[in-house]
């Protein structure tokens, strides 16, 4: 039986996912922490990323670093571990942004024989998580495409003002 | 940069507000229209004072604004006699879209996770 997955904004810096995994915490944080699980599941097939390499040092100050390859160039995504408590909470920083430190909070629950996962992402700022939303629902698209966007932000900005 | 790369590579499924977007591109290709959209963000306006501001006819402006409305750019409410203009749903929208599509993007994700888990559950049980 397949599990829901939930996707809420909890507030302008918060993003939160939920997700309930048949297994237990043990295992899940297994899968979470060591890099050739980790990278099995990140990038599933239906991306249209690869994973070309995966790091993990998982423990308070150890670094992380992914690759991913897109359309023949890479991108790097790396940070550092702030809290490592085995199979409950895995905290971790996302560096490669210029607009601040975006912090991932993963706590694991266990439920029976099953997780409660709990992905929670805090964004630097409002405006980080509202350009990631606008950049996102205007990927692969015309750049007249991301400025019809700021046109509609901007009405919509001094409309709110008024 | 970076993080909002990052975020549209891994949000590709936009596909289906395309059709939105096309009226939204036929909508504002007019200047007309793209000035009334201003004019709605300064706060709302009657199809009356948008005509007056514009020099039109209020039939000229009615079309106008039937185009915006179908492209959900603008939202119309008529009270007495009084139709009143104000910007529209589009911009929610988006973020409810995008939202969606990062639910599939991690949902995709966790249904890998547990293929992960279950071996690791099952190479325990041999043991």
């Amino acid at each position: 039986m397949k599990n829901d997955t939930t996707v809420e904004r909890t507030s302008e810096r918060e993003l939160v996912v939920t997700r309930t995994v048949n297994g237990p915490p043990r295992l899940v944080f297994e899968a979470w922490t060591k890099a050739e699980l980790l990278e099995r599941w990140w990038t599933p097939k239906s991306f249209p990323i690869t994973l070309l390499s995966c790091e993990t040092d998982p423990r308070v100050g150890g670094r992380y670093r992914l690759v991913f390859g897109y359309e023949g160039s890479t991108l790097e995504f790396f940070g550092r571990y702030l809290e490592v408590t085995p199979h409950s909470r895995l905290v971790w920083t996302n560096d490669e942004g210029d607009d601040g430190e975006q912090i991932t909070t993963v706590t694991f629950e266990e439920m029976g024989d099953r997780t409660r996962l709990t992905v929670h992402d805090l964004y630097p700022s409002k405006e980080a998580l509202d350009g990631a939303i606008a950049s996102g629902s205007t990927s692969g698209m015309p750049e007249a495409l991301g400025q019809l966007d700021e046109l509609l932000v901007s009405l919509g900005a001094s409309a709110g003002r008024s | 940069m970076r993080a909002r790369i990052r975020e549209s590579i891994l949000n590709w499924m936009v596909q289906y507000l395309n059709g939105r977007l096309d009226a939204s591109f036929a909508a504002l290709s007019d200047a007309t229209r793209r000035g009334v959209l201003e004019q709605l963000g300064g706060g709302d306006a009657s199809i009356t004072d948008l005509a007056q501001a514009f020099h039109m006819t209020l039939t000229g402006m009615r079309k106008h604004v039937g185009v915006l409305e179908q492209a959900e750019l603008v939202t119309t409410e008529k009270v007495g006699r009084v139709r009143t203009c104000r910007l529209g749903p589009r911009r929610l929208e988006a973020e409810t879209a995008w939202i969606e599509q990062y639910r599939q993007h991690w949902d995709s994700r966790f249904d890998e996770l547990d293929k992960v888990v279950e071996e690791l559950e099952r190479k325990e049980n041999v043991r």
